[in-house]
């Protein structure tokens, strides 16, 4: 992935930006030092991880993914599979396979190799999807999330089926999370403007001039696919060695839609805007869900108050995609313009590259 | 002969009850070209207001009757609330529209019912089974091929013999042309989403008859077989989906029987298997359409 144009201040300083305000973030979250808002910060930089390595994909090609949150329970029990000691294991996963029982690797090795276990999954299964336009492309995504939740749900040797997996150790804190969530901003970033991003921006603009200009469409949208696999694992091992118990049901509808909702409403296209949407929607809905347990302890309502939060970001998404489909950031990253501003003021008459945007 | 004669009659009532699941899947996204998956969340109003009205005065009738009304009405109203505005945008906003519809109105009944699921009240003798000449033929059966038979017969003659059946199905082939003649498209996409809850409604109160219980989440299943059987269909037209849904229900019957039980919690996991196999190696379906529509704004 080489970057064609070397580096410029436009490229730059929505980078520096984004990283900046996370950055921010992290500090000003450890020095609360209060569990919760440590364990909030911690889920919001491995949602970052989460929702970037969907943008990598969903943003560049435009086409909708439902499959990466199942990447992410790939990722989530592969990494428990291979960090679970061996004592552990005999009452977590009794009826684990004698090959896997005594398979104990370290935090980042487990990590790893879940991601990469993800990605493989993805490159597999993604040869054939990638040839999938539109509509089409959607509902095979749909149904391969489907089928990797049956499967994670009715593999009891390996994931202990539908019931709680637990025992993990709690290996991921509010600093690797952030520190993962940095590298994927940066990685995020360097993909979009590599020349294997820009062929597949070329191929979500226009996949016909694309095609013409001989790009390989379906190669470009599969080397893409399996990448945002890789970080979509990551994120799930992140998150599994954070959470420590789960069950085959936190990698479904309701995390998707919550992946999806950060995703749209920061914005798909930028990498500024979906790490920004990421951050909004924890600060709503941590902020909503709050709200929720505050009504619910006082019974001040009549009826239960678990789902507001879900009501309310739904009714969020619908009017965004509504009123602004392309997100918070629609186009342009978060600062570019700044650098635009200085360039256009050093040489005036010359708009050409705001022409050729349509801007301006 | 017993046997063939069990699974006929088993497969011809399930294959009714998904040919109606996907006909009502296949109504919106023959002209939207919309995969709508708060589809399932209609089934879901169907049988809640079954939960709600019951024990009143209304008899079973009504309660059908009402069901099928308010499954209707939640499909046109989440048409004119929420994809009318986002209809003119990407396809990928429809979707997403939908699923948060769907999660909207999934988390409503969480909030206001209950998370855990209701039992409405199924008569006992639609759980009885009569015995015709050696054949116990169960009662829910007939009456789930009955109703579903007689739906389908009213969709095919409404869409077949009159005028708003017509325009539907012009809509389906070429909505611009259709629109260009002055039709109107707001209207024709509300009857679209009108119909598509009714038969919803029909289906789902039937379904839920035959489980017993209504939860917040017991519209996934009915979408995803809807889902599989209009993909199966070729995704093109009316008796696609319906020849879809048949097969989806021989399908499943057959692999109850044939597939030992540590391998049947596996099912859903090759039928969608089979999904992205069609889609990839034949995406016309089984059943080719006439038109391969553009998608309409």
């Amino acid at each position: 992935m080489k970057v064609p144009s070397g580096l410029s201040a436009r490229k730059v300083i929505p980078v520096a930006l984004t990283l900046g305000i996370f950055l921010i973030v992290a500090i000003v979250a450890s020095l609360f030092g209060s569990s919760l808002v440590d364990r909030i910060t911690t889920v919001m930089f491995v949602n970052v991880i989460m929702v970037l390595g969907l943008q990598i994909f969903m943003g560049n090609s435009g086409l909708l993914s439902f499959a990466h949150v199942g990447f992410m329970g790939i990722g989530a029990y592969a990494s428990a599979l291979f960090s679970l000691p061996p004592e552990q294991k005999l009452m977590s996963l009794p009826d684990l396979y004698t090959p896997f029982q005594d398979l104990q690797l370290g935090f980042l090795p487990a990590v790893f190799a879940a991601a990469l276990l993800a990605a493989v999954f993805a490159a597999v299964v993604g040869f054939p999807l990638m040839r999938l336009a539109d509509t089409a492309a959607a509902i095979a995504s749909f149904a391969l999330l489907v089928i990797v939740h049956v499967v994670l749900s009715q593999w009891t040797a390996m994931t202990n089926g539908p019931r709680t997996l637990f025992g993990l150790l709690k290996y991921t804190d509010m600093w690797t999370a952030a520190i993962w969530a940095f590298i994927v901003i940066v990685v995020a970033f360097v993909f979009k403007e590599s020349s294997l991003g820009m062929k597949l921006r070329a191929s979500r603009d226009n996949v016909h001039a694309a095609n013409a200009v001989g790009i390989d469409v379906v190669r470009t949208r599969w080397i893409a696919f399996v990448i945002s696999a890789f970080i979509c694992g990551m994120a799930g091992a992140m998150w599994a060695h954070f959470i420590t118990s789960f069950q085959p049901g936190a990698f479904y509808m309701s995390m998707t839609f919550i992946v999806l909702t950060m995703l749209i409403v920061g914005g798909p296209q930028t990498v500024s805007g979906t790490a920004l949407g990421v951050l909004i929607i924890t600060v709503v809905s941590e902020g909503l869900r709050q709200m929720e347990n505050a009504l619910g302890m006082n019974d001040s309502f009549p009826f239960d108050t678990v789902g507001m939060t879900e009501i309310l970001l739904a009714i969020v998404l619908i009017l965004v995609l509504a009123f602004r489909p392309g997100g918070l950031v629609e186009r342009t990253e978060l600062g570019a313009n700044w650098a635009r501003g200085r360039q256009r003021r050093r040489n005036s008459p010359d708009r050409t590259e705001d022409a050729l945007v349509g801007k301006g | 002969m017993n046997d063939i004669l069990q699974f006929a009659v088993n497969a011809l009532s399930l294959g009714s009850l998904y040919a109606l699941f996907a006909l009502g899947l296949i109504m919106v996204f023959g002209i939207l070209r919309l995969v709508n998956f708060a589809y399932g969340e209609l089934i879901m109003v169907a049988g809640y207001t079954w939960y709600i009205l019951q024990g009143t005065f209304i008899p079973l009738v009504g309660l059908l009757i009402s069901a099928v009304v308010a499954a209707g009405l939640a499909s046109v109203l989440t048409e004119r609330v929420a994809f009318r505005p986002v209809r003119s945008n990407s396809m990928n906003a429809m979707l997403i529209t939908s699923f948060a519809v769907s999660t909207l109105l999934q988390n409503l009944a969480l909030v206001f019912v209950s998370p855990r699921p209701r039992a409405v009240d199924v008569p006992t003798w639609f759980h009885t089974s009569l015995t015709v000449g050696g054949l116990r033929i169960g009662v829910s059966n007939l009456i789930i091929i009955a109703i579903s038979g007689l739906t389908l017969l009213g969709l095919m003659l409404v869409m077949q013999r009159t005028r708003l059946g017509l325009t539907l199905r012009a809509a389906a082939d070429d909505f611009r042309m259709l629109q260009l003649l002055g039709v109107r498209a707001n209207q024709v996409i509300a009857t679209a989403f009108l119909i598509s809850g009714v038969l919803a409604g029909v289906a789902g109160f039937l379904w839920i008859g035959r489980i017993g219980s209504v939860s917040p989440t017991v519209g996934m299943a009915p979408l995803l077989v809807a889902l599989i059987a209009i993909v199966v269909g070729g995704m093109n037209s009316l008796s696609g989906a319906i020849a879809g849904g048949f097969f989806m229900g021989a399908l499943t019957i057959a692999l109850q029987l044939v597939l030992p039980q540590d391998l049947l919690a596996f099912r859903d996991a090759v039928i969608f298997a089979v999904v992205i196999l069609v889609l990839v190696v034949r995406p016309q379906g089984l059943i080719r359409g006439r038109f391969a529509t553009e998608r309409i704004g």
